[in-house]
């Protein structure tokens, strides 16, 4: 299943409804790069909520998205990973890098709004 | 009854079908919640591994006694081209494939027992155990 990908302003919200393969988060990289380029967008989160395992292929995945929105001039924020979830990784060994992280969704638009306007308005 | 479940597996929806079915014979095992997420990760980079180095494997997944304790056992079986230095595979960040060379060493650390067989040529067993604490 594609994960839905909200448009609200400036930035694209991606909501991620059930357990994700390997194919199905490729295709939430390419769609996410694709749609942050047509809309112009400025922040991008990554809802991860309902995941119950973060293992080494999606951080790897969540990884390269942050990297590829960033070199298109966007912030991407992954929100609402369980707190097993974040058991389990640090026991794998995985870390999300410099990719930045929030509790929820409300959290992590707070987060964008900072990141964003500390940058500057595009238009400026 | 034989609390056994077996998955094939060749594809990225396997690796998916396989940490939901340990999920589930885990719980029914008595595991709890974070002990839940730790074994589908687990099973998750096995099943990987299988995917990403032998194309085509199976996951089988037991549960298992010994004296009062219970756990679950998995077992990651293929016969893919196996591993030539086992060492090396078991070293944090050493990998030959896509992967952040994570999956073996990273299932040690998430599971109580590991044990790895592998033959050039012939294949790579991996089984893993974790226990209820």
């Amino acid at each position: 299943m594609r994960v839905p990908i909200l448009k609200q302003g400036d930035y694209l919200i991606a909501s991620i409804q059930s357990a994700l393969s390997d194919q199905e988060l490729m295709q939430l990289r390419d769609d996410l790069a694709e749609q942050a380029g047509r809309f112009r967008s400025r922040g991008i989160i990554i809802d991860v909520t309902v995941l119950d395992v973060m293992d080494s292929f999606a951080c790897r995945t969540l990884r390269s998205i942050a990297h590829i929105l960033r070199l298109r001039g966007a912030q991407t924020a992954i929100v609402g990973i369980q707190p097993e979830v974040a058991f389990a990784m640090v026991q794998l060994g995985l870390a999300l890098g410099e990719v930045q992280t929030a509790l929820d969704l409300e959290e992590g638009l707070a987060l964008l709004n900072q990141r964003t306007k500390r940058e500057g308005s595009r238009e400026g | 009854m034989k609390d056994e479940v077996r998955v094939p597996v060749s594809s990225g929806a396997d690796i998916v079908t396989a940490r939901l079915e340990g999920r589930q014979l885990a719980a029914k095992a008595g595991f709890n919640g974070s002990d839940l997420t730790v074994i589908a990760t687990a099973i998750s980079e096995v099943a990987r591994n299988i995917v990403e180095y032998a194309r085509k494997g199976e996951i089988v997944l037991d549960i298992v006694q010994d004296g009062n304790k219970t756990g679950l056992r998995v077992e990651a079986r293929d016969d893919g081209p196996g591993i030539p230095n086992i060492e090396l595979a078991m070293q944090d960040g050493y990998s030959t494939g896509r992967g952040l060379g994570l999956g073996l060493p990273g299932t040690r650390r998430l599971m109580d027992e590991f044990q790895i067989k592998s033959n050039v040529g012939q294949g790579t067993t991996v089984v893993a155990t974790k226990w209820i604490r």
